[in-house]
């Protein structure tokens, strides 16, 4: 769908190509851990042999670059499924339900919205020494789904006075049944759009915590970590932060291109 | 004959700021085993609300008053909670709405949403659904039904998809067939046929269907009783011969008055004054007094319905016969509360 149009189509293409990178490029360039220069320790500019050059631990920064990419796609993918699923089930619940079933949950979500997630996660997070990548993920997660819900529940509101539902109930669909059938199958326009959108804010979100030093912990490489990284040696050395820099930027522009390409390519006014 | 349904005093009432409303006013009527009952009225007569009630899905707030009966064979209806209740859905009674076009689930198959109904009541497995959905498809009249079941709404047209919400409504082979409007959506050629679908479907089925439309047209030669409704309650009711040939309360000769006829002098068209007035604005006594044109000074009163013929009866003092114009065919008798029954 996304593919119809060319912004989507190069969102599309540069998020293939990073996949299949982070896939396969480990594989074939130098180990991400491996110190070139044990006796300098000295980051060397880009060259035939380190295309972006080498850090102030003489790692290769393009390895880096491309291990970084597989650790902040998986964090984003399943951060993000796991926000979709809790988001999309409050939302479904809460606009088919009604009644004091929705407020309740819609003040917990309106409270939760309240609390700047950044400072959550800072809470959370700075709280213990070191942070698993599992923890990491389930807490960025679990902190993500509150816009997803809301944005769930007024869809739910607008396809509950659909004539299909009413006749789903006439023909003695269970509840559970219309609402995670007939009603979620219908969401999953505006489900995919927010999941695009929301991955990039994920890789932003793991890139910021890692450069606070809270997220990825070192030495795995992440790209929030890297800039961090490189923050001491960023005059004498730029490459070491820049490379990282334009990995998320790249990134996060083409998840928001297949964004807005799915929205308008969902959006039945557009087509 | 077998009695199906019944529905005494029908009350459906929605929270206004001040008090109660009541849409629906005390509606009776009965449907016998093979037998079709058309509900007739305009736009806000509380025809479609009715039919929703006999499955419980008035939508919020509204509510069924307390003292309503709605009696399906031997279950109350208005008894039932939760899982009883939805067993009745499609099984008991199915349903077919208005608007083929958004009564249908975009995203899935035909196939799927037959499927859906048969695996919701009946024990079979999923292919014996899909085989059931498949003869269904043709009971219907579909041609080339294994390929349309793999279709989707959006690739069928208007008369398909009413033949589909046909074959969705029976999929559990309920008892009664409720058709809300089946024809309002689709071109005239089409209508016929999609009646002539339900017919046979009685016939063959035994079903009991109770037909709601706001068009006299398509009520002759189909039902077999029509109940004309205004402003929340059945105003007249009668075998549809009798209607046809004595319509007797004001409003139901008014409507006939509004339909152009094909053959007879030709004459103008007389519509009825002024326009259905919303709930809240029902007058006192009889509703229909302000647009009425042989209103009296009885009208003032609320009427009961009067027999004024056999199996006739209407919701009008002219059915006494001492209104300001008398009435050759109507028999005296007292105002006497609807039992819903016909003799």
């Amino acid at each position: 769908m996304a593919w119809r149009t060319p912004r989507g189509r190069a969102g599309l293409v540069f998020l293939g190509f990073v996949a299949g990178l982070a896939l396969l490029g480990p594989a074939l360039l130098p180990d991400p851990f491996r110190q070139f220069d044990l006796l300098e320790l000295a980051s060397t500019p880009p060259s035939a042999e380190h295309p972006f050059g080498t850090d102030q631990l003489s790692r290769d920064v393009l390895s880096r670059v491309v291990s970084g990419a597989r650790i902040s796609l998986s964090v984003a993918a399943l951060a993000v499924t796991l926000s979709l699923t809790l988001g999309a089930a409050v939302g479904l619940v809460a606009g088919y339900w009604g009644g004091a079933v929705d407020a309740a949950l819609m003040r917990l979500v309106d409270g939760a919205l309240a609390v700047p997630r950044l400072f959550l996660l800072l809470l959370v997070l700075a709280v213990p020494e070191r942070v698993p990548l599992i923890i990491l993920i389930l807490i960025i997660g679990t902190t993500g789904w509150f816009t997803t819900s809301r944005l769930v529940r007024a869809e739910t509101l607008r396809l509950r006075e659909e004539s299909f539902v009413r006749a789903a109930e006439a023909l003695g669909a269970s509840r559970r049944r219309i609402i995670f059938r007939h009603l979620l199958v219908n969401t999953a326009g505006p489900l995919l759009v927010a999941a695009t959108l929301g991955v990039g804010d994920v890789i932003l979100l793991e890139a910021g915590l890692s450069f606070l030093g809270l997220g990825v912990q070192p030495p795995a490489p992440s790209w929030g970590g890297m800039i961090m990284d490189a923050r001491p040696v960023l005059e004498a050395a730029p490459w070491v932060g820049i490379f990282p820099g334009i990995a998320i930027t790249l990134t996060v522009l083409a998840t928001n291109l297949v964004g807005d390409a799915l929205r308008d390519a969902l959006d039945p006014r557009g087509a | 004959m077998t009695r199906v349904l019944d529905v005494r005093d029908l009350r459906i009432s929605f929270p206004v700021s001040g008090g109660r409303l009541h849409p629906v006013d005390g509606v009776s009527f009965s449907l016998d085993r093979g037998e079709t009952l058309a509900l007739v009225g305009e736009s806000g007569c509380g025809k479609s609300l009715t039919s929703l009630a006999l499955l419980r899905l008035v939508p919020e707030p509204g509510r069924i008053d307390a003292g309503s009966v709605i009696q399906l064979g031997d279950t109350d209806v208005l008894a039932l909670r939760g899982e009883a209740l939805r067993r009745i859905r499609g099984k008991r009674i199915g349903m077919i709405f208005q608007d083929p076009m958004t009564s249908l689930n975009p995203v899935f198959t035909v196939g799927d949403q037959i499927a859906e109904g048969v695996l919701a009541h009946l024990p079979v497995s999923k292919a014996e659904a899909w085989e059931r959905a498949r003869g269904l498809l043709d009971e219907v009249g579909i041609s080339d039904s294994a390929a349309r079941l793999r279709a989707y709404p959006h690739q069928l047209s208007g008369g398909m998809r009413q033949r589909v919400m046909i074959a969705i409504a029976l999929s559990a082979e309920p008892e009664i067939l409720v058709a809300d409007e089946p024809t309002t959506a689709l071109d005239v050629t089409v209508q016929a046929q999609i009646l002539e679908v339900l017919d046979d479907l009685r016939r063959r089925r035994g079903m009991a269907v109770l037909l709601i439309t706001h068009d006299l047209g398509i009520v002759a030669g189909r039902a077999d009783r029509v109940a004309v409704m205004y402003a929340g309650q059945i105003v007249e009711e009668a075998r549809t011969g009798d209607l046809f040939a004595r319509p007797s309360h004001p409003y139901t000769q008014g409507l006939f008055a509004s339909v152009p006829r094909i053959t007879g002098p030709v004459t103008r068209l007389t519509p009825i004054r002024g326009t259905v007035p919303p709930p809240t604005a029902w007058p006192s006594g009889c509703r229909f007094r302000p647009r009425c044109p042989q209103a009296f000074d009885k009208s003032e009163l609320p009427p009961e319905l009067m027999t004024v013929g056999e199996g006739h009866r209407m919701r009008c003092w002219l059915a006494e016969g001492d209104g300001p114009i008398g009435m050759a065919s109507v028999l005296p008798s007292h105002p006497e509360r609807s039992e819903g029954g016909i003799p």
